[in-house]
């Protein structure tokens, strides 16, 4: 909206005296109040589709157009029946996409419900998860658990390193470098979860070893990073392996943001005598903190909602594991991978129970992140 | 920022600096002493060493700069070398993940791989091939294709040429929150429609969770595309008189189809390599069946997942599973690639 605003101020700019008196462009002047969106079948006066439109519209440069491209667009007028179905047919594909959005919301929270009151214990606190016997016990505490500690930890190594890579990107390399090595990440964003799942389960794991056994060693007394020698398919891992998959994503976004660093405000600290690292902290970091949280925020979305990558390398267990080297735990997406073999119908809804709670969360968290892009239009993560 | 110590040192406008060959020399003393001490400690682990030196780097780098040049260049050059770090250390696994599924993808990708199904080929025993996962995934995908890009491509007209007021914004902010859907959600969500309707598992139900999760993506690349195309068009169109949705179907549209097709070819990439929901709602299967409305098809992603899990530790399943992923991997790129390049012929301008 943000563009087409500017574009039109810009045709409103040089378009009338172009035109003279004979046609001008009506959209410049005429004002519109009827809201873009309803037909408004009593708008009888279309000059925007007559061409003789009426030429005391075309000397009035001087008022601004309330709301310009507005009148350009003055959608179906009753005479025009390819107007009435396009517009029925895209409003329509629009109204579809909602109501997909309700949709899901309703059919889960419908067989949740199903599933829930069968729940003999606790769906939120019980760490177990037995649906399918005729006595169903299953709730949601381990899998909460996992998600929130493997996403915890992804964020915690992903985001400093996709900062620092966009800075690379953006300040650091040379130019001739950061093009190529941007179009690559850009590729890389785009490497299907099942590669880097089985990438994670065949290459990762095996290279664990080392960096647990350093970790148990000198960090063992912490307890959370002790190791009693299993395989290392444990949160850790996961948390690693999902740091290395959102890192494209966070790195897209970030450089996109810090490009848009007005160049004066770099110049400015320069010209003050400050180092580069000085110029990063003073204009570029606070320019683009919100930037940075939302792709933050885009990249936890994926993380929390990541299926196959945790399925293939975790080796799950549906308890809770005080170290995070000790193999164990689930997430959300993970156990519905695993379990949606064995399971029967009430063991489905069972299943389809704590994907409504993952989707409730990813909901909050990617809302979130877009309310905090929504105050800066100009750029968007969605093509991230 | 202080100038306090640009004005300590009256007479000089800058103060010393290290020379150019400062960092390199740095660079190699602290790998010098790195492999010194950790053939000395007896550490096996190259990790450790490079970790060793990266850190012995960053560390000299700052002293020494801190002695010649003050504190506020010191902090500038540990800056720098700590952006470098992360980006080698980032590099390192993104290269690997490329690198290892080539060199062991290529092992039984040829022409038999490619053109065989699983059939009867046991899970642990060589042989074998991919056809049936392809076809299904291209009819899955194809199918998807066909629902979600007409209706995102007029949702983004929506939003573009009639957007405005309540419903308008809602879709917006909608488009953006369906856009991280984990796609398992969008698998239990038809599945809870097939649960309603006792229905077995088939391809199409893949494809409209696929298409769901396509949807967003169409419109938010699409809507971009759109917002390019310059008001004037639009204007010269409808001040000759042409209707507005023939405007759109003759003008806007094809001023923008270059980056149309990029972005649905760009979601179709992203959907291709999604495995939950088809685990769901396909459920996979080694023989081939051409049909996506009825029975289990198998498909290129959740293949690779099924030799996995299924065959631990055969090395012929994960030869397959190595080689199937190199297929998708190289079919997304290509999709990548292909898409860019429409992108930057057919730029609107």
């Amino acid at each position: 909206m943000d563009i087409s605003t500017r574009k039109s101020q810009t045709t409103e700019g040089d378009g009338p005296p172009a035109t003279g008196t004979a046609h001008g462009t009506p959209d410049a002047t005429r004002p519109d109040p009827a809201p873009r969106d309803e037909p408004a079948p009593g708008s009888a006066a279309t000059p925007d589709t007559t061409p003789d439109a009426t030429p005391d519209t075309a000397p009035a440069p001087v008022k601004p157009a309330p709301r310009p491209g507005a009148t350009a667009t003055a959608p179906g007028t009753a005479t025009r029946r390819g107007d009435r179905v396009f517009l029925g047919l895209s409003r329509g594909s629009g109204i579809l996409l909602l109501a997909v959005m309700a949709a899901i919301a309703v059919f889960l929270s419908y067989r949740a419900a199903l599933a829930i009151s069968e729940d003999r214990a606790n769906f939120l606190t019980t760490f177990e998860w037995d649906p399918n016997s005729p006595e169903p016990v299953f709730g949601i505490a381990v899998l909460a658990f996992g998600t929130v500690v493997s996403s915890v930890i992804a964020m915690a190594v992903a985001v400093p390193v996709a900062v620092a890579i966009a800075l690379f990107l953006t300040h650091y390399a040379p130019r001739r470098l950061s093009g190529p090595i941007a179009y690559v990440v850009d590729l890389l964003a785009a490497v299907p979860s099942i590669v880097y799942g089985l990438w994670g389960a065949l290459v990762l794991v095996p290279h664990m070893n080392g960096l647990f056994g350093w970790l148990d060693t000198y960090l063992g007394w912490t307890g959370i990073l002790a190791w009693q020698g299993g395989a290392p398919r444990s949160m850790l891992t996961v948390g690693i392996l999902l740091a290395i998959m959102i890192l494209p994503v966070i790195t897209n976004v970030s450089r996109e943001v810090f490009r848009q660093v007005p160049r004066a405000h770099e110049e400015a600290a320069l010209a003050l005598g400050a180092t580069r690292w000085e110029v990063i902290r003073m204009s570029v970091l606070p320019f683009g903190r919100s930037g940075v949280i939302s792709a933050s925020m885009l990249g936890l979305g994926r993380a929390l909602g990541e299926t196959m990558a945790v399925a293939t390398v975790l080796s799950p267990s549906f308890d809770i594991q005080a170290s995070l080297l000790d193999p164990g735990g689930g997430t959300f997406a993970q156990n519905i991978a695993s379990k949606f073999g064995e399971a029967n119908e009430q063991g489905r809804d069972a299943l389809i129970a704590s994907g409504l709670v993952l989707f409730v969360i990813t909901l909050l968290v990617n809302g979130a992140a877009r309310l905090i892009i929504a105050r800066r239009k100009e750029y968007s993560g969605a093509n991230a | 920022m202080s100038t306090t110590s640009t004005l300590a040192r009256p007479g000089s406008l800058q103060g010393a600096r290290l020379p150019q060959w400062a960092p390199w020399a740095v660079a190699v003393t602290a790998v010098a002493v790195a492999v010194a001490v950790g053939l000395a400690a007896g550490l096996h682990s190259r990790v450790q060493w490079g970790l060793m030196a990266a850190v012995l780097f960053v560390l000299g780098t700052y002293a020494l700069s801190a002695k010649v040049e003050g504190r506020r260049q010191a902090k500038d050059r540990v800056a720098t070398s700590l952006v470098w770090v992360a980006f080698l250390l980032a590099v390192v696994p993104l290269l690997s993940l490329v690198w290892e599924t080539v060199v062991r993808g290529v092992k039984v990708l040829d022409g038999y791989f490619l053109t065989h199904s699983m059939g009867t080929v046991a899970d642990a025993e060589p042989g074998g091939g991919i056809y049936h996962a392809i076809l299904g995934t291209a009819q899955q995908v194809g199918l998807a294709t066909l629902i979600a890009a007409p209706i995102g491509v007029l949702t983004a007209i929506y939003l573009v040429e009639y957007g405005r007021g309540p419903l308008a914004k809602a879709v917006t902010f909608f488009v953006d929150v369906m856009t991280g859907i984990p796609s398992i959600v969008a698998g239990l969500f038809i599945l809870s429609l097939m649960l309603m309707f006792d229905l077995q598992p088939f391809g199409f139900a893949g494809s409209l969770a696929l298409a769901i999760l396509m949807m967003p993506v169409v419109v938010r690349s699409t809507e971009e595309m759109l917002k390019l195309v310059p008001n004037e068009l639009r204007e010269a169109s409808l001040a000759l008189g042409v209707p507005r949705w023939r405007t759109i179907l003759k003008v806007v549209l094809p001023t923008a189809i270059g980056g149309i097709t990029t972005g649905v070819m760009l979601a179709i990439a992203r959907i291709a390599g999604e495995s939950a929901p088809v685990l769901l709602l396909v459920f996979g299967n080694p023989f081939i069946n051409a049909n996506p409305f009825e029975g289990a098809q198998a498909s290129l992603p959740l293949y690779i997942y099924q030799q996995y899990v299924n065959s631990a530790g055969s090395t012929a399943a994960y030869d397959r599973a190595w080689a199937a992923a190199l297929t998708l991997i190289a079919f997304v790129m290509v999709l990548n690639l292909v898409a860019r390049g429409i992108a930057r012929w057919k730029t609107p301008r």
